[in-house]
């Protein structure tokens, strides 16, 4: 009981309490409502992965690395003409299929910070909701289309 | 007039001011708690501000399925709503809404209103038990334990009333507010001041408001419902139609409570400076002020306060209500004596 203390004025915690709902009865809601206003993400908001297709070399590391397997990858190589007359025949990679099933991913970020070739970015882009779950697996084209809206790298340091 | 036709216009105009009361505090308690928390609350439903959604959950409720669990005692399983919803709606028949505008005036009105509003504990009783459902029961219980023990300091507070207006009628309780008069032999300076018995009668109002939250189980007095405890209390297996009867119960229950709080403490239909035969025009509309007012402190309390604990509730009725309001009787009877 030593430590416990009385407090010095009767009810003050209920008027507190009361006053404070109160208060915030006539203040204004903080709601936004949501189909009729919108917020604007931050530039950098982590909405949907966009994806650059030339950039990529079917490389597998986002696939691999992605927690819930939602990326699905195919490709094949192809025969390019040597560089110089009589040199070696190279192979290229390349993207046939890049999808990712947006009803699996989490947004951990970690097939953009795994891509070695810039090939994946963020997009502050949210409103991509569907009626059905089948329709969010977003194919190449549908993620090229995200890479529109993608904001401009940060300036270089002049220094 | 004929009696059975007059009857009729008697329940109707009771149903009548009694149901969209608790709509529009079903209402009001959606918006001003949404405020309170900082949302906007209902806004689509109905066009502005979502103005129908109170009817709009309740006809969603009506397309329910009308569960019966297997085990339940059926016929009392049914009953126990409209038992609640009987009992709350039966406080009406004596509450003044003009001079001439009572359903019917008892002598001893109060008795009647305090004998008829227990009867909703019988049926809050009724579901816990025969709900066949832990929760249920455990929920009865407690309501059982609640209602008793706040029953005592809503008693206790009324007594101070009648009193001081030397009646046990509602009506007069009104008439006493209204003439102006603090004690008879008090001198009439004094006596000029007056006002409805909330000033005089403070310690009165507070008990009756406290025990009446207990009474309707609103929120710092919730322990009959609990949900983070007992689901749904006494209301767990209720769905559908049922289910509305006790909601609309307890919003009911809310009017009736702040009609019977207004009646004895603000001075119910009466208003000052105003004469009798306006009363019997404005009457209904200054009461059913009064109530909205009284409702909404219900509202301001239920959304700022937590649950209290089972032995917190029990504390504050036998310790602080019961000889507060005994302790306001003596103060009442002491100054009725000797002045």
């Amino acid at each position: 009981m030593a430590d416990r203390k009385l407090p010095t004025v009767p009810f003050k915690g209920l008027r507190t309490g009361m006053w404070l709902t109160l208060k915030t009865l006539f203040k204004k809601p903080v709601t936004v409502n949501y189909p009729l206003e919108k917020e604007t993400p931050v530039p950098r908001a982590r909405g949907v992965i966009a994806l650059d297709p030339e950039a990529c070399t079917v490389c597998m590391l986002c696939a691999r690395e992605c927690p819930d397997w939602c990326i699905y990858i195919e490709g094949h190589k192809e025969e390019q003409p040597p560089a110089k007359e009589g040199g070696r025949v190279r192979t290229r990679a390349t993207l046939d299929r890049f999808d990712i099933d947006y009803a699996l991913c989490m947004y951990c970020g970690i097939c953009v910070e795994v891509c070695p070739f810039d090939a994946l970015f963020w997009s502050p882009d949210y409103e991509y909701s569907e009626f059905g779950i089948s329709e969010m697996m977003h194919d190449k084209q549908r993620l090229t289309y995200w890479l529109s809206r993608v904001p401009d790298p940060p300036a270089l340091e002049t220094s | 007039m004929n009696f059975w036709l007059l009857l009729l216009i008697k329940v109707g105009l009771i149903l009548g001011v009694m149901l969209p009361g608790a709509l529009v505090i079903i209402f009001g308690e959606l918006k001003i708690s949404a405020h309170m928390q900082s949302r906007m609350g209902p806004y689509f439903a109905g066009g502005r501000w979502g103005w129908a959604q109170p009817l709009a959950d309740g006809l969603k409720f009506m397309q329910k399925e009308d569960l019966v669990p297997a085990d339940a005692d059926a016929t009392v399983y049914k009953l126990a709503p409209y038992v609640v919803l009987m009992g709350t709606l039966a406080t009406f028949v004596i509450i003044p809404f003009g001079p001439d505008l009572v359903a019917r005036d008892l002598d001893l009105g109060i008795f009647y209103l305090l004998a008829v509003s227990s009867l909703s504990t019988l049926g809050v009783l009724m579901a816990g038990w025969s709900s066949a459902n832990k929760y249920s029961l455990i929920g009865g219980l407690r309501a059982a334990a609640q209602l008793i023990a706040y029953e005592l300091p809503l008693v206790l507070a009324v007594i101070g009333v009648a009193i001081q207006a030397g009646s046990l009628s509602l009506s007069e309780m009104v008439t006493a507010q209204a003439s102006w008069q603090w004690f008879d032999g008090l001198p009439t300076w004094i006596n000029g001041f007056v006002s409805p018995y909330m000033i005089l009668q403070i310690v009165g109002l507070t008990i009756f408001l406290v025990a009446s939250l207990a009474e309707l189980s609103r929120i710092p007095f919730d322990m009959p419902i609990a949900e983070s405890e007992l689901t749904m209390g006494y209301l767990t297996e209720y769905s559908g139609l049922r289910f509305t009867m006790f909601f609309l119960g307890e919003y009911a229950g809310m009017v009736s409570m702040a009609a019977i709080a207004a009646t004895l403490f603000m001075g119910g239909y009466w208003f000052p400076f105003v004469s009798d035969d306006v009363l019997n025009v404005l009457g209904p509309v200054i009461l059913v002020s009064k109530v909205m007012l009284i409702a909404f402190l219900f509202i301001w309390i239920r959304w700022t306060f937590p649950r209290l604990r089972e032995d917190q509730l029990q504390t504050i009725a036998w310790k602080w209500l019961v000889p507060a309001g005994l302790a306001n009787i003596v103060v009442t009877a002491f100054f009725k004596v000797v002045f």
